[in-house]
């Protein structure tokens, strides 16, 4: 009969309508900035950069400037300049830093392959989208300073990440600091050893002697401060 | 108004103009629809001649959302592209994501672990269902009902697009697969929410079929409509459901049988008489076979590396030489065709878009229907403009 199909249809829309006052099924809609979903785990926007320790967020960022992120940004919005000297990363390596390290993000699509990319785990994916702002150019324009956030936020907003990649770090720190002690041990007992088979009568004085000249004119200079924190960019 | 030469004035054989008896007649009236017409589906432009109401000539014009996808892609790595293949069809990325995957797999000789498969073939067959559920729910829009089942057709959209954020990342722009399996791997909990959204799927499926299957309306304004001949599909290159619906069985999942597709079972759903309405029931009835193939997948699914080992990230130097790597989209036939050089960067990087292809006959579908049924017709075409102008 013509207009059977018509009155199935509006079944289903009446269906709908009553539904939608008490099953959650139908009315999925949230009223955003009231209610909020909550975001997944994997849900990512825009990077930033990982900090060891957050009392000191600029000596002690991850990111030893190698640059490949910025190679590998498939829309180009990372710029990288390499700092002349050397500070002590957080497991008290002498390395590179980044001097500048700007991200402009109205040209970044998120995509993640910096976070990939990235041997030192030293930039991740983070969760924010409310940062809309009037001000089209610099506003969006971050650097260093804008970007860096600590290790806690890290594990804040992707605890499994954070714990995965917490753990090899610390692998990888344990690995290199029982390396270190080896070749430690190795060279010294190659010294000892040098020192044994050399029969020598005049071994002795020298280790007396020695330390004098060595404290007027080290030859090896002691580790050099780290630079002071280049102060934060002025906030606008 | 322009003047227009009889040629041009005369129907074509089979279509309903009238003679009209007025001073005017033969003039004819160049209405410009689009770019910024909201039933074009983004910025596309028909240039419809018009005699009266019935369209006489009808030039698709595009190129306005172009944006240099394919020498973007010979300028950037191979890696650096497959965030931009998202922005394709941009409903469809892991659809699309799958295509270029392949592509460079096939060019590198790169081999890709079971459970990758798996997952891949859970995502293309999602991507086939949120792409035909929202197909069907802009028709409906298109035919003026406004709001109502486009709305129903989003809800059950949002379903899917929560799992692909929840797996990848991003709703749309889900840049999720690798050369050499996938990036992430989906835990037992994502396996468990795509079952529960499969197991739901056919009952709305069947409610919404109750909305519009049988409805008079929604009969009267599509059946009939914008006939395509099997003969014309072929030459013209169409693919995809638009010409499973002119009734040539042809689906790349069975032609080609790549990834694991022949462990599967599915029935191709063909049309009969290739108008709108054929276009509008096919795509149900492909979203009905694809609820099986996806709990066939979810239930075999086996433990083990998402991505193989030895597949690397960046740095690729395929040696020179050429592949095309095409999948069954959910708008036909997405391929990539890719030439290297040996350097890490295409040498040519194109895109075999569905969309683009299927549109060009657009005007043989119109000649002789008013502008209410061009839209229509556009709207069963399943067009995004993201990949027709890439």
């Amino acid at each position: 009969m013509l207009g059977t199909g018509l009155i199935k249809g509006l079944m289903v829309t009446a269906k709908n309508l009553a539904g939608s006052f008490h099953d959650p099924e139908r009315l999925v809609t949230t009223e955003y900035p009231e209610q909020r979903t909550v975001l997944p785990q994997n849900y990512r926007n825009f990077p930033f950069l990982v900090t060891e320790n957050a009392e000191d967020p600029m000596g002690t960022l991850r990111c030893v400037a190698c640059q490949i992120c910025e190679k590998e940004c498939p829309p180009q919005c990372i710029y990288i300049e390499k700092s002349k000297d050397k500070k002590a990363d957080a497991a008290g390596k002498m390395q590179i830093y980044p001097a500048v390290f700007d991200i402009d993000i109205s040209v970044c699509m998120s995509c993640q392959i910096c976070v990939e990319v990235c041997p030192f785990d030293a930039i991740k994916m983070d969760q924010v989208f409310e940062i809309a702002t009037a001000d089209r150019f610099t506003g969006l324009l971050l650097d260093r300073g804008q970007l860096s956030k600590p290790n806690s936020y890290f594990h804040q907003i992707h605890p499994t990440d954070a714990a995965e990649v917490d753990g090899r770090l610390a692998a990888e720190r344990k690995a290199a600091a029982e390396k270190a002690k080896a070749a430690a041990a190795a060279a010294a007992a190659k010294a000892a050893a040098s020192t044994a088979s050399a029969p020598s009568p005049v071994k002795a004085p020298p280790p007396v002697s020695a330390p004098p000249p060595a404290t007027a004119v080290p030859a090896i200079p002691p580790p050099v401060s780290p630079p002071p924190p280049p102060s934060p960019p002025p906030q606008p | 108004m322009i003047e227009a030469s009889t040629d041009a004035l005369l129907p074509s054989p089979g279509s309903r103009v009238r003679p009209v008896r007025d001073p005017f007649h033969g003039d004819l009236l160049e209405v410009s629809m689009g770019p910024h017409h909201p039933s074009t589906h983004g910025v596309f432009r028909m240039v419809a001649t018009l005699d009266g109401e019935t369209i006489v000539r009808l030039k698709p014009v595009f190129g306005y959302l172009h944006r240099n996808h394919e020498k973007l892609g010979e300028s950037t790595t191979y890696l650096a592209s497959m965030p931009y293949t998202d922005r394709l069809d941009y409903l469809c990325s892991m659809t699309n994501n799958w295509a270029y995957a392949l592509a460079v797999e096939r060019l590198i000789g790169q081999p890709v672990p079971e459970r990758a498969e798996y997952v891949r073939v859970i995502l293309a067959e999602l991507t086939r269902l949120l792409n035909h559920t929202c197909l069907a729910g802009f028709l409906l829009q298109d035919c003026g009902a406004s709001g109502t089942p486009l709305m129903y057709a989003f809800r059950e959209r949002e379903k899917i697009l929560d799992l692909f954020e929840s797996l990848s990342g991003s709703r749309m722009m889900c840049n999720y697969q690798r050369f050499g399996g996938c990036r992430v791997d989906p835990g037992a909990h994502w396996l468990a929410a795509a079952s529960r959204v499969t197991e739901g799927y056919g009952r709305f499926l069947d409610e919404f079929e109750a909305l519009l299957t049988g409805n008079e309306i929604m009969m009267a304004r599509t059946q009939g409509v914008g006939p395509l001949s099997a003969k014309l599909a072929v030459a013209a290159g169409v693919t995809g459901p638009m010409l499973r619906a002119a009734g040539v069985a042809y689906d790349i999942r069975k032609v080609d049988g790549y990834g694991i597709y022949p462990r599967f079972n599915f029935r191709v759903p063909l049309g009969e008489h290739g108008d709108t309405y054929d276009r509008y029931m096919l795509r149900i009835l492909e979203m009905r076979e694809s609820i099986p193939i996806l709990r066939q997948a979810l239930a075999e699914i086996p433990a083990g590396p998402i991505m193989d080992p030895k597949a690397r990230l960046r740095g690729l130097r395929p040696k020179a030489g050429e592949s095309y790597g095409r999948i069954e989209g959910p708008k036909g036939e997405i391929g990539f065709y890719l030439v290297s050089d040996g350097t890490p960067n295409p040498y040519r990087y194109r895109v075999r878009p569905p969309s683009l292809i299927n549109l060009t006959i657009l005007e043989d579908l119109c000649l002789g229907r008013t502008i209410a049924d061009a839209v229509i017709i556009l709207g069963s075409v399943d067009i995004v403009l993201g990949e027709v102008d890439r």
